[in-house]
């Protein structure tokens, strides 16, 4: 087995660390070991903080003491479950945040107090992110106007759909 | 500055001890998170995906475009420097520990004069460094907000209309911007007073940790404040209050000398006085003692009781007398003892060497 830190010499230390109850074995060689205690690298400070999170988000779902990893909804674009993101305190993708959104929400609020960004808009993916909603909103009238059978307005907003459409392909070259 | 004479040298403009309020504040850092938005985040990647993200920051670097406005940048895979490299590098604080697991999927772009680090599949595919000495974070922000859109020109980051940039966790979510200074605080610590100011910014939504970041203790009398908050405010706004409770612990630690000065000189030139005579004339030295003594000198420096040695001489060798530079010093794998002598050597060879 090679040293989990640097990948390279063989492992000989094997420190067991129980946090939460949740056992971890972290396989280092020498050099590393001594680095590792010399330094004080947060290897379990980090662990913490990631437990912490998943344990905002944990409160929500069904049982807070035992979350199976395989528990909950998963994210279509990348697969990580509910159960994953309660452990680990990492999301898998950006899809997840709209996932799993409305929990997060909360968690959202209890880390920053807010769940809405005030701050800076990328220039070319903010210009698409606008058009994209834009987009949806149309698609939304579209429905409506064709169950009202308005076929003239639906034509429309169809073409201007379509527009807009070709402007966002457009700008993602 | 090519990656080799990175590794090979400690100097870092950080350490220049220049900028405002040098004598308290040692480095103003920012970094901002971002993530590509085609792809899953770091700790789902495959070998075949990292590879990818490391190849198209390769590519924005290197746009004409992008050297013009933010300078060259050299990219290095985090498997083509030995162990010791990469230590070096979080011990000149250019990258994160994160940087050293998994390190076949990493990679790190540095500006030539190392005011700039972009790390690559850390916990976010992108995590864009900007490091300054003294407190200088506008500075810091300026040149990140620059890189950001020069990188924005090629990359599509993850973005979400109501949340913002997104991050692999959501502590970083909206901003993905993390402000940091780094303080020296011997006065403080002096007179019993450091755990009030810590007290009080901790109540502020700010964060204390040691040198090495996140979990470390702060050692050297040196702590690292940062904002917690990424959601809900403005870059500038997280800048502007970083800098608003800088400023005012920077004014507490002045005070803090002074009354020293005014009550107990003679303490003080005595602490600083055997300080340097330890640094100058022992010859094994841990690093828990060069550090604690380096903290002293510092001190001393500051408050001009020695006036021979440059303040950024100390800051360059709280960083020299770390483990992986003396391993790459010594050329070879050393047991700690004879660390402990070759830094007592080091310390004593640096500290005569601007007597002479």
């Amino acid at each position: 087995m090679s040293c989990e830190r640097c990948q390279e010499r063989p492992a000989v230390v094997h420190l067991t660390e129980i946090i939460n109850n949740k056992k971890r074995t972290i396989h280092l060689c020498e050099q590393c070991a001594r680095e590792v205690q010399a330094e004080n690298f947060g290897l379990i400070p980090q662990m913490n903080l990631h437990n912490f999170l998943a344990g905002l988000f944990s409160n929500q779902i069904a049982s807070p003491f035992s979350t199976p990893v395989e528990q909950g909804e998963k994210c279509p674009s990348c697969g990580l479950s509910e159960g994953q993101f309660a452990q680990s305190g990492l999301l898998g993708c950006g899809d997840c945040y709209r996932q799993f959104g409305e929990r997060l929400d909360t968690v959202f609020r209890r880390i920053h107090g807010t769940s809405r960004h005030t701050g800076k808009v990328p220039e070319r993916t903010g210009g698409k992110v606008k058009l994209s909603k834009d987009i949806e909103r149309l698609k939304t009238r579209l429905r409506e106007v064709i169950g009202r059978e308005e076929f003239e307005e639906a034509a429309k907003l169809r073409d201007q759909i379509r527009i807009m459409e070709k402007q966002l392909a457009g700008e993602g070259d | 500055m090519s990656i080799r004479e990175t590794v090979n040298n400690v100097h870092s403009h950080w350490m220049d001890a220049k900028g405002p309020e040098s004598e308290v504040i040692v480095s103003s850092r920012v970094r901002v998170a971002r993530n590509l938005s085609s792809m899953p985040f770091s700790h789902l990647l495959s070998d075949s995906d990292a590879r990818e993200i490391i190849h198209s920051v390769m590519l924005a670097t290197d746009h004409c475009d992008f050297r013009e406005q933010v300078g060259n940048l050299e990219l290095t895979e985090m498997s083509e420097l030995t162990p010791v490299e990469r230590q070096i590098l979080v011990e000149k604080h250019l990258i994160s520990p994160d940087l050293l697991e998994n390190y076949i999927k990493k990679a790190v772009v540095l500006r030539e004069d190392e005011v700039i680090s972009i790390m690559v599949n850390e916990e976010d595919h992108l995590r864009l460094q900007c490091l300054l000495p003294g407190l200088q974070l506008k500075e810091a922000w300026d040149l990140i907000n620059k890189l950001d859109d020069g990188l924005e020109k090629t990359l599509e980051f993850a973005y979400h209309e109501n949340l913002g940039y997104l991050t692999a966790c959501p502590t970083n979510v909206g901003t993905g911007l993390r402000a940091s200074v780094m303080l020296h605080l011997p006065g403080l610590v002096l007179i019993n007073r450091i755990r009030d100011v810590l007290g009080l910014v901790s109540k502020l939504g700010l964060a204390v940790r040691g040198l090495y970041g996140e979990g470390t203790e702060a050692s050297g009398n040196l702590f690292q404040i940062s904002n917690q908050v990424t959601l809900g405010q403005t870059e500038e706004d997280i800048i502007n209050s970083l800098i608003s409770v800088a400023g005012q612990i920077a004014a507490s630690e002045r005070a803090a000398r002074e009354a020293l000065i005014r009550e107990r000189r003679e303490h003080i030139e005595d602490r600083v006085g055997r300080a340097y005579g330890l640094l100058s004339h022992a010859r094994i030295m841990t690093s828990e003692e060069a550090v604690r003594l380096l903290s002293d000198l510092r001190l001393g420096v500051s408050l001009k009781m020695i006036d021979f040695i440059p303040a950024n001489l100390v800051t360059e060798l709280m960083v020299m007398i770390r483990p992986a530079f003396l391993v790459k010093k010594a050329g070879k794998d050393i047991s700690s003892f004879a660390r402990d002598v070759m830094r007592a050597g080091l310390i004593r060879e640096k500290l005569t060497g601007v007597r002479d």
